[in-house]
């Protein structure tokens, strides 16, 4: 189905245009998007300040823009409290680090650490092992599909995409069931297996793309030159598609940091990674809104950093490849 | 091509002495056919084993009873039944009305105001690839921790949302709720969502628009064509397969919609903006009724396949003019 749009789209990359728009245009424009950027970022920047809000600064009435900096969100997020007495607490040896100062301004102690750290821990390995999987598994097809006359290659191209159309929650109930016999409920390797099979799909299509434009003439010198076709793909083909993997591979690590439903329907505690977590940070009376906006913020910023580095090749990885810039 | 049955790759990977005909290539090395399976079918194979035999298995379990919190009953064929029931039941009926519209506002918002800022930035004005880069942020974040985020943006009190709009309007911020009332609700789940996936669209779009050859604008110059007319004449009908892409690709991962409304509203209140993700997600892990939820999720699957299907074919047809 969208083999079709994949061939059928053909991006041009033209040059800078020469009809030119006029100053007074540019002036317009650059004002209109300028406005919509930064609206659309305050409500992550105003996630970014409420990290650094006290309790009662998060939920002040009207919302508070200035503030007084505290770390008690980040404090909040990583420990355990107990609250206690404020005679128990003047009982207590004198505070050792800045954080049980901070926690004990507040009357309590800290108990232990949070569940935050093996959540995110989770998330880093479930995330780079399916990764690895995806981008291993779909670099072995995405040179199989662009250079061997495959019998029915469009309709297994379209198989391996197809697959991604499922809704995640209809997946789920068949999953479910099957890992329950296999015990892989709540595993890491379950979540692995899991999200390879999601992104394996979108590396076949992304680095079948970036192979593809890689020329033929290549490998086909490497091999009169009496290389096997391993060694092609190792020493010529693979050097210079390394852009294309590391992008395909951003992408992949993208999906499972991000991912959602399989996470909450499959995975209870052992293997809970960070987005089902952090709805459930909770404080004393409900969300504890500085330490959930601590964790948005920890777990959003390497996916800024993603964007940014990502941001040439962004329009092939959203579109599966079907648009190249 | 030969199918001889090679020495394993190890051994003859030290010796790379160049010069050697191409049949004695073939014959060293593992023949191409060997090479295209094996490296096709790790693949194929992860794919059957997460995918097609779970499918295969919930199409078997559409035809049950089967109930997970009673799964002491034996398993009992009740044929057609679920899918009757479904095909039957106002609610679900009620919930496919609910997406539809959902999908219908998000994408149309989406592609306006993506189409819009797209025609605004292919003007290149100076630091327009930085403000890109910010607008495009959104779109890459987790959609679960951007519906609950927002939970915290739109509470009637202390979220700045209402605040800014009781600025503009003088509304009380507290006199009403985004995600509690029933007439505002369905809005808001498209209101985040478009803040999320317009620049989406707006990537597709300036693809689009950045594929228009400068010759054409430059020969309706020539012809003194209005900025008008180039727009509905050139630009237009010249990034329309692109519009299409993104609006196959936004709805179809609308109609699948779960993570974002789930924590934004969970469905609520009542039922207003239950989308029948949620649906399903109750009926099988709440509800824990298998055999019924299979068969729900069987006719979505079949619903956004076929009508992807369509789409695409139109989108081709759009392609040939």
């Amino acid at each position: 189905m969208t083999a079709a749009v994949a061939k059928s789209v053909p991006a041009k990359s033209t040059a800078h245009s020469i009809v030119e728009a006029s100053p007074r245009a540019k002036a317009v424009a650059s004002g209109l998007v300028i406005l919509y950027a930064v609206i659309t970022i305050l409500p992550l920047l105003w996630i970014v300040a409420t990290a650094f809000k006290s309790q009662s600064d998060a939920i002040a009435y009207p919302p508070k823009v200035i503030f007084e900096p505290t770390l008690e969100g980040y404090v909040n997020l990583f420990t355990v409290r107990t609250r206690q007495t404020p005679d128990f607490i003047a009982k207590l040896p004198p505070p050792e680090t800045w954080y049980d100062k901070l926690v004990r301004q507040r009357d309590m102690v800290i108990a232990g650490p949070s569940k935050v750290v093996p959540r995110f821990v989770n998330s880093l390995i479930i995330g780079f092992g399916s990764t690895f999987l995806a981008v291993f598994l779909g670099t072995l097809a995405a040179y199989a599909f662009s250079r061997f006359r495959i019998p029915l290659a469009d309709d297994l191209l379209f198989f391996i995409l197809s697959t991604r159309i499922m809704p995640p929650v209809a997946v789920a109930i068949p999953i479910y069931l099957m890992y329950r016999q296999l015990n892989l409920t709540d595993t890491r390797l379950g979540m692995i297996l899991l999200y390879t099979a999601v992104n394996v799909s979108l590396a076949v299509w992304l680095l079948k793309g970036f192979i593809d434009e890689i020329p033929r003439e290549y490998e086909e010198a490497a091999l009169v030159d009496g290389y096997t076709r391993l060694q092609a793909l190792r020493k010529v083909v693979l050097p210079q598609a390394v852009t294309g993997i590391a992008a395909t591979a951003i992408f992949c690590l993208i999906f499972s940091w991000n991912e959602y439903a399989f996470a909450v329907l499959l995975t209870s505690g052992e293997a809970q990674t960070m987005p089902p977590f952090i709805p459930f940070i909770i404080g004393e009376g409900g969300q504890d809104w500085p330490a959930v906006a601590a964790a948005t913020t920890l777990f959003v910023v390497p996916i800024v950093l993603f964007t940014v580095l990502l941001r040439k090749h962004l329009l092939r990885g959203i579109t599966f490849g079907a648009v190249r810039k | 091509m030969t199918t001889i049955l090679q020495p394993d790759d190890a051994t003859i990977a030290g010796m790379s002495e160049p010069a050697r005909s191409r049949a004695t290539r073939r014959v060293r090395g593992l023949s191409d056919r060997a090479i295209a399976w094996l490296f096709v079918a790790p693949t194929i194979a992860l794919l059957l084993a997460i995918n097609i035999f779970p499918l295969v298995w919930m199409i078997r379990l559409s035809f049950t009873s089967l109930n997970l919190s009673m799964s002491y009953l034996p398993l009992r064929f009740v044929g057609l039944d679920n899918f009757r029931d479904i095909l039957t039941d106002e609610d679900v009926w009620f919930r496919l009305q609910t997406t539809a519209q959902f999908v219908i506002w998000s994408v149309a918002l989406q592609v306006v105001i993506g189409y819009g800022l797209a025609l605004l930035i292919n003007r290149q004005f100076r630091g327009h690839s930085f403000w890109t880069t910010i607008i495009l942020l959104p779109m890459m974040l987790s959609p679960a921790v951007v519906g609950n985020f927002w939970t915290l943006l739109l509470q009637p009190q202390i979220g700045p949302f209402n605040y800014v709009i009781s600025l503009f309007t003088g509304v009380p911020p507290s006199s009403f709720s985004m995600t509690g009332q029933v007439a505002l609700a369905p809005w808001t789940i498209v209101i985040v969502d478009t803040w999320m996936w317009a620049p989406y669209v707006m990537l597709i779009c300036l693809a689009g628009l950045r594929s228009i050859p400068d010759y054409i604008y430059e020969a309706a110059e020539v012809d003194r064509a209005s900025p008008w007319r180039q727009f509905w004449s050139i630009t237009l009908p010249m990034t329309v397969p692109f519009l299409m892409l993104a609006v196959l690709f936004r709805a179809i991962e609308n109609f699948k919609m779960f993570d974002m409304v789930n924590l934004l509203t969970s469905g609520g209140p009542g039922s207003t903006t239950e989308l029948v993700s949620i649906t399903l997600k109750r009926a099988a892990f709440e509800k824990w009724r298998t055999g019924y939820s299979s068969a729900l999720a069987i006719i979505l699957f079949v619903t956004v396949f076929g009508a992807a299907n369509i789409y695409v074919k139109a989108l081709n047809k759009v392609k040939q003019r």
